[in-house]
């Protein structure tokens, strides 16, 4: 049995990105919530299945619950970091197909930027990492930064470029948080954090929350959007912490991609547009060579000078990104909201045209946690 | 009832002694670090503890950016163990912008961040 095609993503929504003063991880994860809903045209009282994950709360499928006041036959609360929507939506297409829940909420929120100003997070260092001072999580990336360019010699301009196409599209998008313009010089210019890694191939840290809903497909287009489907999702876990990563230039996507791209029947050359996480600039290397946009150790020459911006060979985080638009901490729900953007053709100036299948991927962890969906329009089923 | 205790305590007890050892499956042969309890390779609980050779090679490094005031910068390296395992550390003795995927280093125990025991490596023939 294949989950190609069988349910769809029929409300999504933003809420309080940026900064929201005065509001809670769960106030902002319930203010998503209100406007998926109403995007879906769904009252609250048909939801019979949740799906979270917070910041700093461990039983938050829980709270989110008690939030709605809901009894719902399911409250997931799997996590496994910034990836973990992308596999809520496996979960939640598992449910639908076997008829075991109608609709299904997945949610998200963290008011990280207003309530600490730096990344919130219940995680602690490894016991076997701890003794040296790692940063978490940058040094981890900044490792494989290295690694990736003593192996096939990315270039530090190379890691900037990937800053500065997101910044190229956070300036088309009026939701993004930082939209001033960017060169590769600033880049290389910022302040030093975690060699090779500097300030501005840092994600932001902002507040925000997303939503999304999803039914069966056989019920999607009783909806007021424009339905968005599921074609294909998979999953790779390669380790927890850095030390134990097998290959620090391959990441568990290579898995995950081709797993969601077997069962959604398509190639990399299919795809029109492309939502990333990127945590920092040599994510976004690692998951194009690993999901077979190019080959391994060429993903550099690949977003060189324009490549993945605007009018570049393929449109990637067309929001801004997590460098650019918004990262509360756990980014991986605000791709799969841009993807669906992209597909209903709303995403206004920075609009990819006629697109009609999507990739959004999720990383979680330090690299150790890849989950990729395929999402399409209807003329993709 | 087990009293034995775990394999992370052995490590850390050890360690404390001044004593670094891994882990090697007696099943398979394979080399186990971070201590675990059963072989990640064959999932044996055959695992006995041996003291490796120390040579290592640099795999990749990063230096944090700390001000002066702040402790000042440091670096954080993994390294591949002549047994076949990785592990995180520090090189000392040699500059932070010489330390590159490739160098060769020797084991030895050093401080870790609170002050405890925690093993840290230095170039091979004590350049630097």
């Amino acid at each position: 049995m294949s989950l190609r095609g069988k349910a769809a993503i029929v409300g999504a929504a933003l809420a309080g990105c940026g900064e929201a003063h005065g509001k809670s991880a769960m106030e902002i994860t319930v203010e998503a919530v209100q406007g998926a809903l109403a995007d879906a045209g769904v009252s609250l009282c048909d939801v019979d299945a949740i799906a979270t994950c917070q910041p700093l709360d461990m039983l938050s499928g829980l709270t989110l619950a008690q939030e709605l006041g809901l009894n719902p036959r399911f409250a997931m609360n799997n996590r496994m970091g910034g990836s973990s929507f992308l596999s809520h939506t496996l979960w939640a297409a598992t449910l639908l197909e076997l008829r075991l829940a109608d609709t299904v909420l997945i949610a998200y929120g963290s008011n990280q930027r207003t309530a600490s100003g730096k990344l919130m997070t219940a995680l602690g260092l490894p016991t076997y990492e701890a003794p040296y001072r790692p940063m978490f999580p940058l040094s981890s990336y900044a490792l494989a930064a290295d690694r990736h360019m003593t192996q096939f010699g990315t270039t530090r301009e190379q890691l900037a470029d990937v800053a500065v196409a997101a910044r190229a599209w956070a300036q088309k998008n009026p939701e993004a948080f930082v939209r001033n313009p960017l060169t590769r010089e600033d880049v290389i210019a910022s302040r030093r954090v975690s060699d090779p890694l500097r300030l501005r191939d840092c994600c932001l840290v902002t507040d925000g929350g997303g939503a999304l809903v999803m039914r069966r497909a056989e019920t999607a287009k009783d909806h007021p959007r424009p339905p968005v489907y599921l074609l294909g999702g998979g999953e790779g876990t390669t380790h927890r912490d850095i030390s134990e990563m097998p290959d620090l230039t391959v990441t568990g996507a290579v898995q995950s991609g081709a797993a969601a791209m077997e069962m959604a029947g398509v190639r990399p050359s299919d795809i029109d547009v492309v939502e990333l996480y990127d945590a920092f600039t040599i994510n976004v290397i690692l998951f194009l060579e690993d999901l077979g946009f190019c080959r391994k150790g060429e993903g550099g020459a690949f977003v060189e000078s324009g490549g993945i911006a605007p009018g570049g060979h393929l449109p990637v985080n067309t929001n801004g990104g997590g460098l650019s638009c918004v990262h509360p901490g756990m980014y991986g729900i605000f791709t799969l909201v841009e993807a669906v953007r992209q597909l209903r053709g709303e995403a206004g100036d920075r609009q990819i045209d006629s697109a009609e299948l999507a990739l959004a991927h999720g990383n979680g962890g330090v690299l150790s946690s890849q989950v990729t969906n395929i999402l399409g329009t209807e003329a993709t089923l | 009832m087990e009293k034995e205790p775990g394999p992370d305590a052995v490590f850390a007890a050890k360690l404390a002694e001044g004593v670094f050892e891994i882990q090697k499956c007696g099943s398979c042969g394979t080399h186990v670090f971070h201590p675990r309890v059963i072989c990640p390779a064959c999932g044996s609980a055959n695992l006995e503890w041996v003291t490796p050779s120390g040579k290592a090679t640099v795999y990749a490094r990063t230096v944090v950016r700390r001000k002066p005031e702040r402790g000042g910068d440091y670096n954080v390296v993994l390294v591949d163990l002549e047994e076949g395992v990785r592990m995180m550390s520090r090189v000392d003795g040699v500059a932070h912008d010489e330390i590159a995927a490739g160098l060769k280093v020797i084991a030895s125990i050093g401080e870790g961040a609170d002050g405890q025991s925690a093993v840290v490596f230095r170039p091979e023939g004590g350049a630097g």
